[in-house]
């Protein structure tokens, strides 16, 4: 065989495993959206839907009652007091609720927060239907201001029969974006809505 | 040989006696210089992450936090993954392919020698960025080598050094991995088709398709980490609507084939040995390269059975169990075939072959406990216990370990044309083979009787166990100066070997003269 062919043959397998090495780099960039995609269409990891969704037209099935649990967590031991006013209420799948969180910023500067809600078990989290909550925008905080928070929602009644507890979750962030030059309210709550 | 491009493809040293001196290693592009470069670069790491194996065994000798400190037992934990991965097993295996794929597909070189130098020398270039971290304020990474975030952006200084360190290893296996495939699919000598080559050959063949497919997927993992410490992005942010979890299923995307890249090799050596010493053919050469090819496929739809603790949806569960344990199958295949070929073989016991049937026997015992771990219900319990420590201990210790000094007992009179120390060789064996199992096995107990992996202390009912393993280890990790020593009396002289060296070994390297000469089969063989 002739080198001139062997050194051709090498150049073109090279280039072959280059673009499958660039290839697969993109590949794993992809996985993010590719990620949000398969939890949305499934439903899967108890992804809530940050829209407000329309009550009008929800059924109301009378002859159940789902056990709604609340959880409010602060990340990364931040000095915020964030808590529900209660921890657990039985709901019956199409009536609204509402539920309010305490929330007080004990810090001494003007402080951006982010709530993030979760639901588990995760399949539930398509039919928690929120129709207003705090977690839809970023929520600025006086220095050292308490204020009460709320969320009205509906178990839609569509959820398995077998889902008789459902479990919300709140982690609050600190963005402590108050001296962030950077910080535009109008980008943030952008940002928050096209989540 | 003589062709413009092919000159200058080797260089100055093309046609003539090896230079002396360091420049020598420095700017070698020989395939056997490289070899042996890379499996000495294995052996330092071997012992430098089997030092912080000793800290860590020394520490859990009794219960209490005795000798170091915690966040430092964290730091050994970390490192000594990493070094053993990236550092030791990679490196030993890249070595061994640099070293006999060539001269087993009777090629004259690797395809692009100057690439297989760099490839090699970034090696301590990323090992003295990582390892510079212990001397660091703040010290080495201690997040675990799986680098979850968000406990990874808490290192401190050390985790630009982990990041770019990893970056550059990627980038060192992949340029090692598409000159291993571009050598096994334009080189093969006339005659050498697909399937007759031999199955360590094969079994590189598709390691390097497994690198070549997700180190680039690590590299993308580890840069979303950058970028989300540095750069203000929100990939694994929760605030900014990233997700933890999601670092998790990029990173056994690539984990999981990461661990098959370490085993596949080990099966081609012991694919090797097993016949010579058992003086028959391998029983069912094309089933073993299917069963490879399937392990590797199966290797990228079971990534998720590292996390199902993580919440899982049921049929996701579902879904990663069954996967998972459908990887038994080919492998069961694998390991049949291993029992076949020695079924009623003439059967000597050299130390290589002690080595091969301890890899059969002590990896069934590692494959067997991941068929457990594979069953998401139990692994609800067995999961972050010594019991997942125990099992990939087995299938990387006495599984892709053991097959690499195999490999070198095996090989290593061919290298230098002398035999080994036979006597020393049984004695290393042996205690390798007894301490292992003291080291290992107590952990299955700890781990099913709740003790946590990668923390330094623990409660007073696992006191005895983890006093027989760390005498284990200590007894291992002191065994292994022993092979240092038989490598070294190897190399300095001994009896010497014939070309074929063992009775029953086939195959075109044992055609060449023992020491094989600098260059060989610059006019290429013809297979039959």
């Amino acid at each position: 065989m002739s080198h001139e062919t062997t050194s051709k043959r090498h150049t073109k397998t090279v280039t072959k495993l280059l673009l499958v090495t660039v290839g697969m780099f993109g590949f794993g960039f992809a996985l993010v959206p590719l990620y949000d995609v398969i939890c949305d269409i499934t439903g899967l990891n108890g992804v809530v839907n940050l829209q407000a969704a329309d009550h009008d037209g929800a059924t109301v099935d009378e002859d159940r009652t789902v056990t709604v649990e609340f959880i409010a967590t602060v990340n990364g031991n931040r000095p915020w007091t964030f808590k529900p006013e209660v921890r657990r209420m039985e709901v019956t799948p199409g009536e609204l609720h509402t539920v309010t969180f305490r929330t007080t910023n004990g810090q001494s500067e003007d402080t951006v927060s982010q709530i993030v809600p979760s639901v588990a078990p995760g399949l539930a989290g398509r039919h928690f239907r929120k129709t207003e909550c705090f977690c839809f925008t970023e929520q600025p905080f006086e220095a050292g201001e308490n204020r009460d928070m709320s969320v009205t929602f509906f178990i839609d009644s569509r959820i398995d029969e077998r889902t008789n507890t459902v479990t919300l979750s709140y982690t609050l962030f600190d963005l402590g974006a108050g001296d962030d030059p950077d910080f535009d309210p109008e980008d943030a709550e952008l940002h928050a809505n096209t989540r | 040989m003589s062709s413009a491009t092919d000159t200058a493809h080797h260089g100055h040293d093309h046609h003539h006696a090896p230079p002396y001196g360091i420049t020598r290693w420095l700017f070698t592009t020989n395939h056997k210089d490289l070899g042996v470069l890379y499996m000495s670069f294995g052996l330092l790491m071997f012992f430098i992450g089997g030092a912080m194996a000793m800290i860590i065994r020394a520490e859990l000798f009794q219960p209490g936090l005795n000798l170091v400190d915690p966040y430092f037992f964290n730091q050994m934990t970390t490192m000594h993954a990493l070094v053993m991965i990236f550092g030791a097993v990679m490196p030993a295996l890249t070595g061994l392919a640099n070293w006999l794929v060539p001269v087993q597909i009777g090629a004259p070189d690797m395809a692009l020698p100057r690439v297989n130098n760099w490839a090699f020398w970034l090696l301590p270039a990323g090992f003295v960025l990582l390892l510079a971290t212990l001397f660091m304020p703040g010290g080495a990474p201690a997040s675990g080598w799986t680098m979850y975030p968000p406990l990874v952006l808490m290192l401190g200084d050390s985790f630009p050094f982990l990041i770019f360190a990893v970056h550059i290893l990627g980038i060192s296996s992949i340029m090692g991995s598409i000159n291993i495939a571009v050598t096994i699919l334009n080189m093969r000598a006339p005659g050498m088709t697909l399937m007759k080559m031999p199955l360590f050959v094969w079994t590189w063949l598709i390691t390097a398709f497994l690198m070549i497919a997700v180190m680039p997927v690590l590299a993308g993992a580890v840069t979303m980490l950058l970028t989300d410490q540095y750069f203000g992005t929100s990939f694994f942010n929760a605030a900014g609507g990233g997700d933890p979890v999601m670092f998790q299923h990029i990173f056994w995307f690539f984990g999981h084939p990461e661990v098959y890249i370490l085993i596949l090799p080990a099966f081609g050596i012991v694919s090797a040995i097993l016949p010579t010493f058992a003086r028959k053919p391998l029983f069912g050469y094309s089933s073993m390269v299917y069963a490879t090819a399937s392990i590797a496929f199966l290797s990228f739809i079971v990534w998720a059975h590292h996390m199902f603790t993580v919440g899982l949806p049921l049929a996701g569960q579902l879904f990663f169990m069954y996967a998972t344990m459908l990887v038994a199958v080919p492998t069961g295949v694998k390991i049949f075939n291993w029992m076949a070929t020695m079924w009623r073989g003439s059967m000597t016991f050299e130390t290589p072959m002690l080595f091969s049937i301890a890899f059969v026997l002590l990896f069934t015992v590692g494959g067997l406990s991941g068929v457990m771990l594979a069953l998401a219900p139990v692994d609800l319990q067995y999961h972050d216990t010594y019991f997942v420590v125990a099992h990939f201990h087995y299938v990387l210790v006495t599984g892709t370990i053991f097959a690499i000094m195999a490999a070198v007992y095996y090989w290593l009179p061919k290298w230098t044309g002398h035999m080994y120390d036979e006597k020393l060789g049984k004695i290393h064996f042996w205690v390798s083979v007894i301490s292992v199992n003291v080291l290992f096995f107590p952990q299955h107990f700890l781990g099913l009787a709740g003790m946590p992996r990668r923390i330094p202390d623990y409660a007073l009912q696992f006191a005895e166990f983890n006093m027989i393993s760390s005498i284990g280890g200590f007894v291992f990790g002191f065994a292994q100066l022993l092979f240092v020593w038989i490598i070294i009396k190897c190399v300095r002289g001994g009896e010497k070997v014939t070309d074929q060296v063992w009775e029953g070994a086939q195959g075109l390297e044992w055609t060449l003269p023992s020491p094989a000469p600098y260059h060989t089969f610059e006019t290429p063989p013809v297979v039959k």
